[in-house]
């Protein structure tokens, strides 16, 4: 038998004999390696699913119609148009006018109420979205309506005092907790067909692209319709601030968990040698240079390293993509490079917590540990 | 005969206490000397010092005629793999390693591990049906022969057994005994430190130790 074989044969008899040491020793590498891939995949998948998840809370293109450049259902459609359609989350169209209900002065938004339930995910409806003949109440609306769903509203526009009030029933309230609920909504057909006309005040875009890209779209926008075309920045600049901020506060614990890993090992390490100093002054009696102890013990952390980061790899993917589940309801991606690197990286630490405490086992005097008493 | 170890006024010396005080001793190959004593008394590091693993404070020894005292650490460990065969009194078997991976462990170290070979040294003490079991599933009696078996294997030129019965019964004294009968009919030097006149009667030679000088050689027949 050569020697390298009977090498691994012992390197193999140390951590299969001594299963509840390789227990303690293999968890304190597989957990570290667990969350640190887990959190770097994360880290890796958050701004793509969170960059989905801002995008569908709110516009970041919005056209705006003024009195010399009036919107119209056709130019919102057009423009709606030059938006790649694997880009376009949603875009929806309001008008706002003056309207009484029930002779008190409110502010109707006559909205594409499909596309707004898109755009808008963190509006809370008790009750139902209106359908045709019917409208959606803001809280402080219906609070001095004194209105409940169900109800049967009268509704007139204010700018033509004279026409026949129309009847509308109550569908639903809308809560969000701001200006919205000062709001009375309703499909946008039931305004314009209020108003006769086909103008629309602003049309919002969900468009899931880069800023650059936004630009551009906006100034083919502004081309082809005319139109006052905006990007709203301040969706955009937030959602920035919150990703650098994510990421740095996923750098930070990837530290602190590197550190921990590396004493929680060192620290296992170090109860191992010191359990084993007899068999190292054995091993020096019986002719192992310093060298060599360091060599095989070495090579068991090197071993333990990389059962560590398989064991690490594994439960880490498992670990995201659970995080990501629960959080945005979507998988992970599996990487295999970030595999490989946590099982190298795995190796390298655990093999760098273990030298301090290997060093020092290389240094046992046989004659002192195997003194008969 | 050719004189294989020789101490010459070796002194160990602890703080103030003299573990060893000017011993002088000369061993014959293939001669099977006993070292006796009480607890105490500087056995075991005389042991240690002929052994390698211990230097002395003044003196010399001489292993085959090469001075160790002159020699570094390193050099120390290879002769000590080479020439010298080592049995304690507690076994000291790696838990971990069947019993015949043991004895290989001794082989790794000094050139290279044969399986045939190492099985046929537990034959020898009569442990081969034993070989792939742990220490822990063996007998005090049978953890000491396998390490007779791994200090015999490399063909050592000296053997040093410190109370290599101190631990086992009756019956396994005998055993080992037996064997070590068996390594002195094929030629080895053997040196063994015990407290028990039975195995010491079976040398040849036995010298007294005593606060660290020899005190008495006596010459069995
Ligand atoms: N490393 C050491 N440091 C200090 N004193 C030691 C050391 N090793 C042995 N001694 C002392 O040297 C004396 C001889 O010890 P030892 O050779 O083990 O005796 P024996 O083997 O005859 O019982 C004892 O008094 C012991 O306490
Ligand atoms: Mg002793």
């Amino acid at each position: 038998m050569n020697k390298q074989l009977f090498f691994l044969r012992m390197l193999l008899s140390s951590l299969l004999r001594r299963r509840s040491r390789l227990l303690v020793a293999l968890l304190a590498v597989g957990l570290g390696a667990t969350l640190l891939s887990g959190l770097v995949t994360l880290y890796k998948d958050v701004p793509r699913q969170l960059g989905r998840e801002f995008r569908s809370y709110g516009a970041n293109l919005v056209i705006t119609s003024d009195s010399t450049h009036p919107l119209t259902v056709a130019l919102a459609e057009q423009a709606a148009a030059l938006v790649p359609q694997d880009k376009l989350i949603g875009h929806s169209s309001c008008r706002y006018e003056n309207i009484r209900i029930n002779e008190l002065p409110f502010m109707a938004s006559g909205c594409e109420l499909e596309q707004l339930r898109k755009t808008a995910p963190y509006w809370q409806v008790d009750g139902q979205w209106p359908q045709a003949g019917e409208v959606l109440l803001g809280q402080q609306v219906a609070a001095s309506l004194g209105a409940f769903a169900g109800d049967v509203l009268e509704l007139a526009l204010t700018a033509r005092g004279a026409q026949e009030p129309r009847t509308f029933k109550v569908a639903g309230l809308l809560k969000t907790g701001s200006a919205e609920e000062k709001f009375v909504y309703l499909p946008l057909s039931e305004l314009l067909s209020l108003t006769s006309d086909e103008r629309v005040d602003i049309t919002e875009f969900s468009i899931q692209a880069g800023e650059q890209e936004l630009g551009t779209l906006a100034q083919t926008m502004r081309e082809s319709t005319g139109q006052h075309v905006r990007l709203v920045r301040r969706v955009t600049h937030s959602e920035v601030t919150v990703l650098s901020k994510l990421k740095a506060l996923v750098y930070i614990v990837t530290v602190v968990v590197l550190v921990l890993t590396m004493v929680c090992v060192a620290t296992t390490m170090v109860a191992v040698v010191a359990e084993r100093r007899r068999e190292i002054g054995l091993r020096k009696a019986l002719g192992a240079s310093d060298r060599g102890i360091f060599a095989e013990f070495m090579g068991e952390s090197v071993l333990l390293g990389l059962g560590g980061g398989v064991l690490g790899a594994v439960l880490g993917y498992l670990f995201a993509d659970a995080v990501s589940e629960q959080v945005f309801g979507r998988p992970v991606q599996v990487n295999v490079w970030l595999s490989l690197v946590t099982v190298l990286l795995s190796i390298v630490v655990t093999a760098l917590s273990c030298v301090v405490p290997v060093k020092s086992a290389s240094r046992v005097d046989p004659a002192q540990v195997l003194r008969g008493e | 005969m050719a004189v294989v170890l020789k101490l010459e006024h070796i002194s160990k010396i602890y703080g103030d206490l003299k573990a060893l005080d000017d011993i002088n001793l000369e061993v014959q190959e293939g001669e099977w000397l006993s070292i006796m004593g009480p607890s105490g008394s500087g056995k075991s590091t005389m042991m240690n010092i002929i052994g390698c693993m211990d230097t002395p404070s003044m003196g010399k020894v001489l292993l085959e005629g090469q001075d160790l005292s002159a020699l570094t650490g390193a050099e120390l460990t290879s002769i000590r793999r080479d020439k010298i065969g080592l049995i304690f009194q507690q076994f000291h078997l790696v838990n971990y390693l069947t019993a015949l991976e043991n004895v290989m462990l001794a082989q790794y170290y000094h050139s290279l591990p044969d399986e045939q070979e190492a099985l046929e040294a537990l034959k020898q003490v009569g442990l081969e049906k034993r070989a792939s079991h742990l220490p822990s599933q063996l007998s005090g009696g049978e953890q000491q022969r396998v390490c007779i078996a791994r200090a015999l294997i490399n063909y050592p030129r000296v053997i040093l057994a410190d109370e290599p019965t101190g631990n086992l019964d009756e019956n396994n004294e005998k055993l080992v005994i037996e064997l070590f009968k068996r390594m002195h009919e094929e030629g080895r030097t053997v040196i063994v430190v015990t407290h028990d006149p039975e195995v010491a009667e079976h040398s040849q030679r036995t010298v007294i130790i005593d606060h660290g000088r020899l005190s008495k050689t006596v010459h069995n027949t």
